[in-house]
């Protein structure tokens, strides 16, 4: 592949990146970067085909060290996510957008008493 | 031969890719996060199954052997560790990764051919050694195994000069010769930037230079595609490069700091060093029985949960005090500051974790402006997301960072386990005043006490 084309996708990519995230709420900061730190663990993909072309032996233990941390990241990664997910899910709980302030400005009158 | 052409090949990288895609947007909203990442992990399949099927692969036993022990490590891990401890996992990860590229780039630099991909290899191999140093300093620090203050010794500014100058030169020998020795140097002295750069980071920033290093990672990822002239890599490395980037930034603005304050701010004496002193000024302190009485006859009630809360393995508890209370007609929500725990949006997680329904979880934009009419504001285990020093004091290490507005309430009750300050270690005026009364001991026990009084009202 030619270096304009990689150097097109990788561009178009950045553009992806910045908008897909760009209006996340601080509620979903910790799963979102959790969930991105699973994507870049399909480095994997590279460990494998380095390990699948090693003709010498510590060419072979180096690339299955670099598997073995690669598959870690990627299943412990998307393993993590799920289960901090699996906790917001919990309870029908759609997403509430309403406008903001104060919903029942409470009379507090009879409670100044205390 | 192989089973998959070439066409097939790239068509299968592609649909991983917009798995990808999709598993970021799906993230970005409470209600499609968790298929979104499900989506993700299914990209991640097609993606290693297509590499089985399109290359030719010699080692195939030693390959599938290292994938099931990496599974066999990762997964009941993650099954089972402490949602309070979630952000030491995930540097962890980010870590691995990190070292994973690096070693794929070292293992390339045989067949590179250009002084491009020598170049893209030298980049991975920096990144991923500082990406692996940097995530294992934020792990110690964040299981305390190393002081989480900010660590500075005298002209350390000019020894990560000196490290940057060398990686650099390494790095050109390596694009220059290809050989393994400038490449193994890179590798070290990658290492060592790593170290140097997050060790000045004080504790409460740590979060923040996470995500930065994720991105680093991805950024690795991403060139290490180039290496190998794959796409899905380079794709997959520059989106969580990107969306890392502007969610480091995302998260450094709701502390009200900026990326290079936090990077070099210790260099400059400007971190968030702070004091451990204990102060011996007077407070107001109070019986459980006495806050169970302001609660059970307050009308609307804030709780402003921290790390404390989750520390203590408090957050059941205080999920029931909040049901019996609303059982009792009294409106109770609680204010989660962007920050609070040790990442942003951890609180929301632990307190998920608890069964607290979404519903009644406030940003703090949300409660803000409510606090004038709240009657009684409980604050369990949090102290810096509360400090009006955040406002006042320019001097202050927080001077800037947003914070809940507790002190506009008529009482507030803080849940303390001594008058130690936070994490940050700086002192919380709000604590002496008028309206201000404290509750010490563990917060489990403490809200264990009030339950039972507000019940026996």
């Amino acid at each position: 592949m030619n270096a304009i084309t990689l150097l097109t996708v990788f561009v178009l990519a950045v553009f992806i990146g910045f908008e897909v995230v760009s209006k996340v709420s601080s509620t979903l900061h910790t799963p979102l970067m959790s969930g991105a730190n699973a994507i870049h663990g399909i480095i994997l993909v590279g460990a494998i085909i380095v390990a699948g072309s090693a003709s010498e032996p510590w060419l072979l233990v180096t690339a299955l060290v670099a598997v073995l941390l690669a598959t870690i990241n990627l299943v412990g990664g998307f393993v993590v996510t799920d289960r901090m997910l699996s906790m917001f899910g919990g309870r029908a709980a759609p997403p509430r957008r309403r406008p903001s302030g104060p919903k029942r400005p409470s009379s507090r009158t009879e409670r100044d008493a205390l | 031969m192989t089973a998959l052409t070439a066409e097939w090949t790239a068509g299968l990288y592609l649909l991983a890719a917009v798995c990808f895609i999709l598993a970021l947007k799906g993230l970005s909203s409470p209600r499609t996060a968790r298929r979104g990442n499900l989506i993700g992990a299914a990209g991640a399949v097609i993606a290693v199954a297509t590499v089985f099927l399109s290359v030719r692969l010699d080692n195939l036993p030693w390959i599938i052997a290292a994938i099931l022990v990496g599974s066999a490590i990762a997964a009941p891990v993650s099954r089972r560790v402490k949602m309070t401890q979630m952000p030491q996992l995930v540097a962890l990860f980010n870590g691995v990764g990190g070292g994973a590229a690096a070693i794929v780039a070292i293992l390339e630099l045989a067949h590179a051919e250009s002084p491009w991909s020598g170049l893209a290899i030298a980049f991975t191999i920096l990144i991923g050694a500082v990406s692996f140093a940097g995530s294992a300093v934020t792990f110690a620090k964040l299981q305390e195994l190393i002081s989480t203050r900010p660590l500075i010794f005298p002209g350390q500014r000019w020894v990560m000069i000196l490290v940057l100058a060398g990686a650099v030169t390494s790095g050109g020998f390596v694009v220059a010769t290809g050989s393994l020795l400038p490449a193994l140097l890179l590798l070290g002295l990658g290492l060592l930037s790593g170290l140097l750069l997050v060790l000045p980071v004080g504790g409460a920033d740590v979060p923040i230079v996470i995500s930065l290093l994720n991105a680093f990672t991805g950024l690795a990822v991403a060139a290490s595609g180039l290496v190998l002239g794959n796409v899905l890599l380079l794709v997959a490395g520059t989106l969580v490069g990107a969306s890392g980037t502007i969610l480091t930034r995302a998260m450094a603005a709701a502390m009200g700091r900026s990326v290079s304050g936090i990077i070099f701010g210790a260099f400059k004496g400007g971190s968030t060093a702070g004091s451990t002193m204990i102060s011996e000024r007077p407070v107001r302190s109070v019986s459980a029985e006495d806050v169970a009485i302001l609660l059970g006859y307050a009308q609307r009630v804030v709780v402003v949960p921290g790390y404390g809360l989750a520390v203590a393995q408090a957050q059941h508890t205080m999920a029931e005090l909040a049901t019996v209370l609303g059982e009792k007609g009294i409106e109770v929500v609680f204010g989660i500051h962007p920050v609070a725990g040790r990442m942003p949006g951890h609180m929301n997680v632990l307190l998920a974790e608890a069964n607290v329904s979404y519903e009644v979880l406030r940003e703090m934009d949300e409660v803000n402006p409510q606090f004038k009419t709240t009657d009684v504001v409980l604050v369990v285990g949090a102290n810096d997301v509360v400090n009006p020093a955040a406002k006042t004091s320019p001097g202050s290490p927080i001077y800037g960072m947003p914070i809940l507005n507790v002190s506009e309430a008529r009482q507030v009750v803080f849940l303390k386990r001594s008058m130690r300050p936070g994490f940050a270690g700086i002192e919380n005026e709000l604590l002496y005043e008028s309206q201000t009364t404290l509750l010490f001991g563990d917060a489990k026990e403490s809200l264990t006490r009030i339950l039972g009084a507000v019940k026996a009202l």
